[in-house]
């Protein structure tokens, strides 16, 4: 086997780019694993998928295993019967013949505007990810045991210039747990961060194993009798950690305690059932629809969740309107 | 059919906060205190189709009838009910 020319350059440029590689090959798992390995380009896929099983298949499993969207996957094959086979299970996934690899660099959807330092580590936090898996099945004991050995810290903070192309990534990448699937420009949001009507707000998480970044984001418009949420997401790759609703909890107290009620976006995509159910269980009620067609729940903060106890929250730098608000212990 | 044992199972299977044998209670508030994760909510939502069948639509989607395995017992009733009509 020999590789095609100029290929190990384009794999380890789209990886500085952020983009994911993995593999699904019809092949006896073992050699092609060693080959790869002598080539020097294994550690550069994630979940390569070798074996006999249809290719369809196995793409359906490294897109559960990466846990992104089918639509995003970006099939690459010299033959047109396994483009075709892919095809035909996964309309939404683009296929390319490999005779074309040379493309690739220069494809639209492989070349993001911005590359930010959390996107450039995206398959690193895959295999740190890869060693929290390898531990958790080798637990034995309660889940919320495994969880406190983790060490999760939640940090919430007013974003930064710094955090916003970040910002935009989320926005663009974040399907499921997006209240409204709106993209904000760069510029847009820059106009939001010396705001005294807005609030922007961004969570990152970390733990033992490493960082996982900016992983989620709030958009809040500050009125007088309300917080009104105009935007909200959560990356996927924190939702098994029980942090999902951390964000959003920190967020309704502070507005409790500032006497204020709390109101949010919400907005069908097709995408986003995961946020609207998250809304409903965290006690939220639709309380109309505005102009634009979006609506607007409400929530009238009488049943608040508690975060997790194995969860360090975090608060910088949010400008104190009131005195300082620190997250109430969640366990009475 | 008796749907509380069947709830309970799956809510006890999937909590976050398992303290040493601590079983759920029915009036036990799973969401507000915290017992499980975010993942969970819509785990429960397919889960309770599934198991019974049912289409639970957003109207139904209302902390009331989930936040307790009481309240789910109470929610599936009324829906079965309404759907035999």
């Amino acid at each position: 086997v020999k590789l095609k020319p100029g290929i190990k350059k384009i794999v380890r440029k789209l990886d500085s780019r952020g983009i994911l590689q993995s593999i699904a090959s019809k092949n006896d798992p073992e050699s092609a694993l060693s080959k790869l390995k002598e080539l020097g380009l294994d550690a550069y896929f994630l979940f390569p998928e070798i074996s006999w099983n249809a290719k369809s298949v196995s793409i359906k499993h490294i897109q559960e295993h990466l846990n992104i969207g089918i639509d995003s996957i970006f099939f690459i094959d010299d033959q047109p019967f396994e483009r075709d086979e892919v095809r035909h299970e996964h309309p939404q996934v683009r296929c390319l013949d490999a005779s074309k690899y040379k493309t690739l660099l220069g494809h639209r959807g492989l070349n993001p505007r911005f590359v930010s330092s959390d996107s450039r580590r995206r398959r690193l936090m895959y295999l740190e990810d890869n060693k929290r898996k390898a531990e958790e099945k080798e637990y034995r004991g309660p889940k919320k045991e495994f969880l406190r050995t983790l060490g999760i810290t939640f940090s919430i903070s007013q974003a930064t210039v710094q955090d916003l192309q970040r910002a935009e990534e989320l926005m663009v990448r974040t399907n499921q747990l997006n209240t409204t699937g709106i993209v904000y420009s760069y510029d847009q949001l820059k106009k939001y961060l010396d705001s005294t009507t807005h609030k922007l707000l961004v969570a990152e998480m970390k733990d033992k194993y490493g960082l996982f970044g900016k992983i989620g984001l709030a958009l809040i418009k500050i009125t007088k009798e309300a917080w009104h949420i105009r935007l909200f997401l959560m990356s996927c790759r924190v939702m098994t950690y029980g942090v999902g609703t951390v964000f959003l909890t920190y967020i309704l107290r502070r507005a409790r305690s500032e006497g204020k009620r709390v109101r949010i976006d919400f907005k069908e995509t097709g995408t986003n059932r995961m946020m609207l159910v998250t809304l409903k269980f965290a006690a939220f009620r639709e309380a109309g629809t505005d102009r634009r067609g979006v609506r607007v729940f409400e929530n009238n903060l009488d049943t608040i969740q508690n975060i997790p106890p194995y969860i360090k929250v975090k608060i910088h730098g949010i400008r104190p309107k009131n005195k300082r608000i620190r997250p109430k212990p969640s366990c009475p | 059919m008796e749907f509380a044992p069947k709830i309970k199972e799956f809510v006890q299977s999937h909590l976050v906060l398992n303290d040493e044998g601590r079983v759920i209670r029915d009036d036990d508030q799973i969401f507000e205190q915290g017992y499980v994760d975010s993942l969970f909510a819509l785990q429960l939502v397919d889960f309770m189709e599934k198991e019974f069948g049912i289409q639970i639509d957003e109207k139904d989607l209302d902390l009331a009838n989930f936040s307790s395995v009481g309240r789910m017992t109470e929610f599936l009733k009324r829906k079965k009910g309404m759907e035999s009509d």
